[in-house]
C-alpha cells in the first residue's frame, strides 16, 4: 500500500547539517517533496515535506527520523478519538508507529496519548468501529 | 456442600445472593479458600465483547396494502442485501453481508465501512432504515416493488439469532510472511510484527465452564444489553479439542448459538465493524451467569489468565490453506502483558476483543442478578461435551464434473 503524507520536521541545530533528507530516499525508498523550508547553518530548522513510499517504508523512515532526534509534527491535522465509538479493545495498539495507544494494566481501557501522535494516519482504518477520526 | 439452582434463585428473589465476576472470584477463592468460597458465593459473572460474525437479525415488517411477497425476490436494507426466502415479510440479514457496489478489495486494502453489522448498529438505536424490494407479484401479492423507512419501534418481531458465537477460546495470529497481511484478526505485520488475540480469557463464559457442567440449552444470559437464551451449540462446534491438565481447552472448542429480542438490546453491545482488507462484521457483546453449584464448578471460574492457553497460527501460510500446523502455544497472561516469545523473537500484542468491556458486562449482569430483577436457568438439554467426540471436519472437496456442451 502506497502512502503519501505531509509532515513538519523540526531540526535541533545539532542536526541541521546531517544528510537526514539523502538517508530517507537512500536507506529507506522514500520520494519526498519539499513545501517549505528554513534552514540555517547552526541554528534549528524546519522542513514542510511531503513524504511517499510504501507503508512499510513510511513507518520505517519515520521510526528513523525519530530516533534522530528530530520532531516530527502533523501538517493542519488533528488525529481526534470519538470516545462514544471506541470500545477498548486494543488492535490499534500494535498500528500505531509511535506507540500512541497503551493499555491501563489495572482497568485494561486503551489509553490514547494524543501528544505522541504524528498523524500517520495508520489506526484510521484499522480501528474496527471506526473510532480514530482526522479532523483537518 | 452444594445448592440448586432453585436455592439460588429464592437467594435472588430475596436480595441475599452473593454475585461476584469472573476477575473477583479469582483472589476470593485465593484468600478464603475454595470451599468457604463456595457457601458464600452462589453466582459467577462473566463477559465478552468481541467482532463475532455468524451474527444476524430476522424481523417481521407487517403487510403492506397491497401485499407484496418478499420471499424469492431481493431485499435489500440500506443497500445491504437481506435474505427473505422464509416468507412473506419475514426479513433476515447477517453481520457480513455488503451492499453490491462495495468495492471490496478491488483496490486492496479494501475499507468494508458499511455492512450488514452497521445496519444492525443503526436499527438496534433506533434510526430509520431503508428497506427496498423487488418481487415478481401473484393473485394474492400483487405489489412487485417496495421503498420504505422501517423503525425497529414498528416492527412486529425483531429477533438476535446467531449460528456462532462465543468461541470458548480463539487463535493467536501471527504472519511469518514479508508483507503485511489483512485479515479478521486484523492487520498483522509481516515477520513476526505483531500478534493479535481475541479472547476475554479469564473473563469469557465458556473458559468458566470449560466441560459445559451449567451452561446449556436454555440458559438466560445478557445478550447485546437485553436479555437472549442459548437456542443451540454453534456451527464448528468441536468440544473435542485439546485440554490442559485443568480441562480448558486449548484451541477454538465450543461455540453457542444465541437468540434474544433485539427491541431490549442497545447499540453500545452490538457495534457494527470494519476490518480493513476483510470485510464487515459485528461487535457483540455476552455475558454468562455461573451458578455455582458445588466446589468443582466454583473452582473451574477461579481459572487465571496464565492458566489459559491457545495456539499461535501463522495467517499467511498455515490458516489460508487450512493446515493444522502451529507456531507455539502462549497464555493470555502472556498475551496481556504486551510480549509473547516465539522461539527468540519477542512480538508484540494486541486483542480484538475488549477486555475492559467484557469486565463492565459482567458487572452490569452482576446487578440484574443482585438486584432481583434476572434469575438463573437450569439447561433444559445439554450441548455436545468433550466425551461427545464431536469436531469440525474440513469440507469433503468433491469437483463437479460438467460438461460444456
Ligand atoms: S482500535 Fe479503535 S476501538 Fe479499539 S481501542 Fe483502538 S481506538 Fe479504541
Ligand atoms: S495517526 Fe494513529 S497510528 Fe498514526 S501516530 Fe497518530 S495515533 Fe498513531
Amino acid at each position: 500500500m502506497k502512502v503519501s503524507r505531509k509532515i513538519v520536521l523540526h531540526f535541533p541545530a545539532r542536526l541541521v547539517e546531517e544528510p537526514i533528507a539523502y538517508r530517507l530516499v537512500k536507506d529507506y525508498n522514500l520520494q519526498f517533496n519539499i513545501l517549505k523550508a528554513s534552514i540555517i547553518p547552526d541554528s534549528e530548522g524546519f522542513v514542510v515535506l511531503e513524504l511517499s513510499g510504501s507503508q512499510e517504508d513510511y513507518d520505517r523512515g519515520i521510526r528513523f527520523l525519530a530516533k534522530t532526534g528530530v520532531k516530527i509534527e502533523a501538517l493542519s491535522q488533528n488525529v481526534v478519538r470519538n470516545e462514544d465509538k471506541c470500545t477498548h479493545c486494543g488492535a490499534c495498539l500494535t498500528i500505531c508507529p509511535t506507540g500512541a495507544f497503551e493499555v491501563d494494566p489495572i482497568t485494561r481501557e486503551v489509553l490514547f496519548v494524543h501528544d505522541r501522535c504524528i498523524a500517520c494516519a495508520n489506526c484510521i482504518k484499522a480501528c474496527p468501529p471506526r473510532a480514530m477520526e482526522l479532523h483537518f | 456442600m452444594s445448592k440448586t439452582i432453585e436455592e439460588i434463585n429464592s437467594k435472588i428473589r430475596s436480595g441475599k445472593v452473593v454475585v461476584v465476576n469472573a476477575e473477583e472470584v479469582i483472589d476470593i477463592v485465593r484468600h478464603r479458600g475454595l470451599s468457604q468460597a463456595a457457601s458464600e458465593i452462589d453466582v459467577v459473572t462473566t463477559g465478552t465483547f468481541a467482532p463475532m460474525c455468524s451474527s444476524g437479525i430476522y424481523f417481521n415488517i407487517g403487510h403492506s396494502k397491497p401485499r407484496i411477497k418478499l420471499e424469492a425476490g431481493k431485499t435489500y436494507l440500506n443497500d445491504v442485501p437481506a435474505y427473505t426466502g422464509f416468507a412473506a415479510t419475514d426479513v433476515m440479514i447477517g453481520a457480513t453481508a455488503l451492499p453490491e457496489d462495495d468495492p471490496r478489495n478491488k483496490i486492496h486494502p479494501g475499507d468494508f465501512n458499511y455492512g450488514g453489522g452497521h445496519v444492525i448498529e443503526d436499527l438496534v438505536s433506533g434510526k430509520d432504515i431503508t428497506l427496498s424490494a423487488t418481487s415478481y407479484g401473484t393473485d394474492c401479492y400483487p405489489r412487485k416493488k417496495l421503498d420504505t423507512l422501517i423503525n425497529i419501534q414498528s416492527l412486529n418481531e425483531a429477533v438476535f439469532f446467531s449460528l456462532r458465537n462465543c468461541y470458548q477460546n480463539y487463535n493467536v495470529a501471527v504472519n511469518t510472511s514479508d508483507k503485511t497481511i489483512y485479515t479478521y484478526l486484523g492487520i498483522i505485520k509481516p515477520r513476526l510484527g505483531n500478534a493479535m488475540y481475541c479472547s476475554a480469557g479469564q473473563l469469557s463464559p465458556l473458559l468458566n465452564d470449560p466441560y459445559y457442567k451449567t451452561i446449556g440449552i436454555g440458559t438466560r444470559l445478557f445478550l447485546g444489553g437485553g436479555t437472549g437464551y442459548i437456542s443451540w451449540h454453534g456451527t464448528q462446534h468441536s468440544p473435542s479439542a485439546p485440554r490442559t491438565d485443568n480441562g480448558v481447552p486449548k484451541r477454538g472448542a465450543a461455540t453457542l448459538s444465541l437468540t434474544g429480542d433485539l427491541k431490549q438490546m442497545n447499540a453500545r453491545w452490538l457495534r457494527g465493524v470494519s476490518m480493513q482488507g476483510y470485510g464487515a462484521s459485528l461487535g457483540v457483546g455476552v455475558g454468562i451467569p455461573i451458578p455455582i453449584l458445588n466446589e468443582e464448578i466454583l473452582e473451574y471460574t477461579a481459572i487465571t489468565d496464565e492458566d489459559i492457553f491457545t495456539a499461535v497460527v501463522d495467517y499467511s501460510t498455515a490458516f489460508p490453506n487450512n493446515l493444522p500446523d502451529i507456531l507455539g502455544e502462549t497464555s493470555y497472561a502472556q498475551l496481556k502483558s504486551g510480549t509473547i516469545r516465539l522461539g527468540s523473537k519477542s512480538i508484540p500484542t494486541a486483542s480484538l476483543s475488549s477486555y475492559r468491556r467484557a469486565l463492565e458486562i459482567s458487572n452490569i449482569l452482576k446487578d440484574w442478578i443482585a438486584s432481583g430483577n434476572f434469575l438463573l436457568t437450569a439447561p433444559v438439554a445439554p450441548i455436545p461435551g468433550a466425551e461427545s467426540g464431536q469436531s469440525t471436519r474440513p469440507l469433503n472437496y468433491r469437483p463437479v464434473e460438467r460438461n460444456n456442451c
